[in-house]
């Protein structure tokens, strides 16, 4: 056993092999690629684009709330029926095409097999299957659109999603189809982590950022059934007219709920565990300091995954389910909250007495523990019976998950993508930009939904088009906010995409991380690394450089 | 605090709504505390901690204590929430046996209210200050959900399903009633009201009904509408048709009705007028007309209010 790269690897090195962008030519290479870093920046380019796509009818949904009559200038921008269609797409959009595929399969897939030390992840053809299932989920969802739009909500509640017109069917079979995806990266994740991990590197040698995604994993494979059976179910119901959700045919609205939030809560950390898992990596190597408690890091995230489960009945206090339910899924909500708590305190006390640089990955994850930590501390006032009666359905609602979801999750994507944007495209981003393009989105970030807060617990209920006029300055603060939270996202763009036109100047370890993936060269070539990689230290320990065995 | 609560919360509408707010207060505390905390440390850590070149960071991988430390105390904290929300939320979903019960009934897009005499009115309902009332929630389509943001109570109108909820007024005004449950189009417009007055005020209120149907009462064409919704509200249109059809052991159809002659069982007869009419209404039994049971149940005692009976006069008329 040889030690190969040592404390050489932070600088790069004078000579460079071709990279995986390099090894083949041409758009076929591309479509037809099993490499997992070239899928990875694949579902990063549709990720982005619906990330776009969602934040556009965002902006427009404020911009249209900026009046309680919807007029601009004197002329109306769009009726009750489109202001519904266009909040559906950007919930579905959000959720189903960008959040959930955001960081496991655009960035999962690009880092989890290097931070394993391998060559590939365990089924690399599934993998591209499952990018290919996403596309056409994707599509779907998209045409849904242009076929009748869909008005129901993303959360598709019975007996409206049964009845109203348009492409609800369509729709449906879309998030069915994503799911399937999201199974798929799922299934390959867990062989991968436990069958590829490279020689030297136990369970608890791992980064956590493949705990997270592993966690994350598990619930993909366990949950996502679930709203795919819900799916058929309700085509089924609306094709043939059977009665499983529609109280008229004998079906039970309720029913539908337990079905979809069985599904969508622990799919809320499908969403926020890789987010957590991003955070893991980034304080500790912008710190240069070992994780502060890395095994209860890893147990918390899959506690999580697991408590994660028994907590879907939260999401219907006051819709029909009875009182000792709620009583026991109060309780269980409120366990939930436990091991969030510990992370953060975990990330906290690894910054003490770190050696701390504020470039703009940690500017992102210092956003993302404050962020983060308002989202879930409102949480408190939700999982709270009585408080939530009052709070249910209502701006309040969309505050808190906007600020678990965005503030939580984008921005730690956000951060991760900046984190791991020299390996992946072999430059550095402009950090002055970037650091301001940061503040921006945490500054108009806040103005946006920090006021959604107050307009909830008002009494502002949610998806509504028309509102009362005591309610408009902060709807219009809240679009303001929007403004700067938009400005802020496309300077980020720019940014990153101003990068490209440079020359490939990314040393092969920038942040003097202690994972392997910096071990090899930005942007790594096609076979990741050059033979069979032996971990031998922990992820997180900086007594030592970075070094790397080779079987 | 008061100050703060006021910006944060609608109007405390009843003394549940009152025990909401305070432990809603709370949680608020425990929110800023720890959100304080938090940024405090990361601001301290991140000015403390400044990167330095040369500086090597001390290897710390765990500490017990402090770990157990902040994983049992926030677990306490929270299970004392859990009780504390779960008690307000047992309040709001036991009501008391001597709450007035009223049934609420939504459907796309307007919410449609029955007191326990039979009286039905949409949107707009009064009840008295200090009395609990009950509130039976269904929904005749989709979902819709009842709220009532003064209140702080708030449940989903499922249908053919029924829940209540409950609360005691403890003020006198005006309480929005929002839907918070995706409906479709005009969702956001299915607002109501609900006024809350002294008992005198209420019961004038129930006794002659509402203000607006003064409103209706003004033109032909609103006294034949308040006439036609007093017709499907009373039940009348369970026994007599409207379109000439003879019902099933019902009554005579009211079509061509106004200014008919009737021969009554008993012998005699009556041009159908107004007297005719008010009379049947209030005794039903007294002159049966010919052909038919005495089986019309008595609306007299108030049952039609004078407004009413003035509206169903004007809905005869018109059908001819």
């Amino acid at each position: 056993m040889a030690t190969l790269s040592s404390s050489l690897s932070t600088t790069s090195g004078g000579h460079r092999e071709v990279d995986y962008i390099n090894a083949k030519k041409g758009i076929w290479s591309w479509m037809t690629t099993i490499d997992h870093k070239r899928i990875g920046v694949m579902y990063l380019f549709f990720v982005l684009l619906s990330f776009l796509i969602g934040g556009l009818l965002a902006l427009v949904l404020r911009l249209s709330l900026f009046s309680p009559d919807h007029k601009i200038a004197g002329s109306v921008i769009f009726d009750a029926e489109t202001y519904n269609r266009i909040f559906t797409l950007h919930g579905a959009i959000m959720v189903f095409m960008f959040i959930i595929p955001s960081i496991p399969a655009a960035l999962g897939n690009f880092v989890l097999p290097l931070m394993l030390g391998a060559k590939d992840v365990a089924f690399p053809r599934l993998n591209l299957l499952s990018f290919y299932v996403y596309l056409l989920g994707a599509v779907m969802a998209v045409s849904s659109i242009v076929l009748g739009a869909v008005d129901t909500g993303w959360t598709f509640y019975t007996p409206y999603s049964a009845t109203t017109n348009g492409a609800v069917s369509l729709m449906a079979m879309a998030v069915f189809t994503l799911g399937f995806s999201s199974i798929f990266t799922g299934m390959n994740f867990i062989a991968t982590v436990h069958k590829l991990r490279a020689p030297g590197m136990g369970w608890f040698d791992m980064p956590l950022f493949v705990w997270g995604v592993y966690a994350t994993a598990l619930i993909q494979v366990l949950a996502t059934p679930v709203i795919g059976i819900t799916m058929v179910l309700l085509v089924i119901e609306r094709a043939w007219h059977i009665g499983i959700f529609d109280a008229t045919l004998g079906g039970d609205p309720v029913l539908f709920q337990h079905f979809f939030w069985f599904y969508s809560h622990p799919a809320v950390y499908i969403m926020i565990l890789p987010g957590m898992a991003i955070i893991s990596e980034i304080i500790p190597t912008f710190s240069q300091k070992t994780m502060f408690g890395y095994r209860a890091i890893a147990f918390s995230s899959v506690a999580i995954a697991l408590i994660g489960f028994l907590v879907w009945g939260h999401h219907m206090f006051p819709n029909g389910e009875s009182t000792l339910s709620a009583l026991i899924f109060s309780f269980i909500t409120f366990l939930v909250a436990i091991p969030s708590g510990i992370k953060v305190f975990n990330w906290l006390a690894t910054m003490w007495r770190g050696n701390i640089a504020l470039n703009a990955p940690m500017l992102y994850a210092i956003s993302f523990l404050l962020l983060f930590g308002i989202g879930g501390l409102t949480g408190i006032f939700l999982g709270a019976l009585s408080t939530d009666v009052h709070l249910h359905d209502t701006y309040f609602v969309v505050a808190h998950f906007h600020y678990v979801m965005m503030g939580g999750t984008v921005i730690a994507f956000i951060g991760g993508l900046h984190y791991w944007w020299p390996k992946i495209s072999g430059r550095m981003y402009d950090e002055t930009s970037a650091r301001i393009a940061c503040v921006l989105i945490f500054i108009g970030f806040n103005v946006t939904f920090g006021s959604q807060f107050i307009l909830g617990s008002r009494g502002m209920p949610r998806r509504y088009y028309n509102y009362l006029p005591e309610f408009q300055h902060l709807h219009q603060m809240s679009t303001v906010g929007s403004w700067i939270l938009g400005a802020g996202l496309f300077l980020t763009l720019a940014c990153l995409l101003a990068s490209l036109r440079g020359p490939k100047n990314a040393p092969d370890n920038p942040w003097g991380a202690r994972t392997l993936e910096w071990s090899i060269q930005s942007p790594p070539i096609e076979h990741n690394f050059h033979g069979q990689p032996v971990a031998l230290h922990g992820p997180y320990d900086y007594r030592t450089p970075l070094e790397v065995g080779e079987a | 605090m008061e100050w703060l609560r006021s910006l944060l919360l609608p109007v405390q509408g009843s003394q549940h709504a009152q025990r909401v707010d305070t432990l809603f207060m709370a949680i608020l505390g425990l929110n800023v505390f720890f959100f304080l905390l938090i940024a405090f440390l990361a601001f301290y850590c991140v000015v403390r901690f400044k990167r330095k070149p040369g500086v090597v960071t001390p290897y710390i991988t765990h500490n017990l204590a402090l770990e157990l430390i902040w994983s049992v105390i926030p677990t306490f904290i929270v299970i004392g929430i859990f009780f504390w929300g779960a008690a307000g939320f047992l309040d709001y979903r036991i009501p008391p046996d001597n709450a007035m019960e009223i049934s609420v009934t939504g459907r796309k897009w307007s919410w449609a209210f029955e007191y326990p005499d039979g009286s039905k009115f949409v949107n707009q309902i009064h009840i008295p200050v200090g009395k609990p009332v009950k509130f039976t929630i269904t929904s005749d389509d989709v979902l819709h959900d009842f709220y009532v943001p003064g209140m702080r109570v708030k449940h989903d109108a499922i249908p053919q399903r029924y829940d209540a909820v409950w609360f005691t007024p403890m003020i006198a005004g005006n309480f929005n009633v929002a839907c918070t449950q995706y409906c479709g189009k005009d969702h956001s417009k299915m607002a109501g009201m609900i006024t809350i007055e002294d008992q005198a005020s209420y019961e004038k209120w129930l006794l002659e009904g509402p203000p607006e149907w003064d409103e209706l009462l003004k033109t032909e064409a609103g006294a034949v509408q308040l006439g036609k919704q007093t017709y499907e509200n009373k039940g009348c249109n369970s026994c007599h048709s409207v379109d000439g059809s003879k019902v099933q052991n019902g009554g005579p159809t009211w079509k061509g009705m106004w200014g008919r002659s009737e021969k009554f069982e008993d012998g005699g007869g009556v041009v159908v007028d107004e007297a005719y009419v008010r009379e049947s209404v209030n005794e039903p039994a007294k002159h049966v007309v010919q052909g038919y049971q005495n089986i019309m149940p008595s609306f007299g005692g108030g049952l039609i209010r004078d407004k009413e009976m003035k509206g169903l006069l004007a809905y005869m008329r018109s059908l001819k």
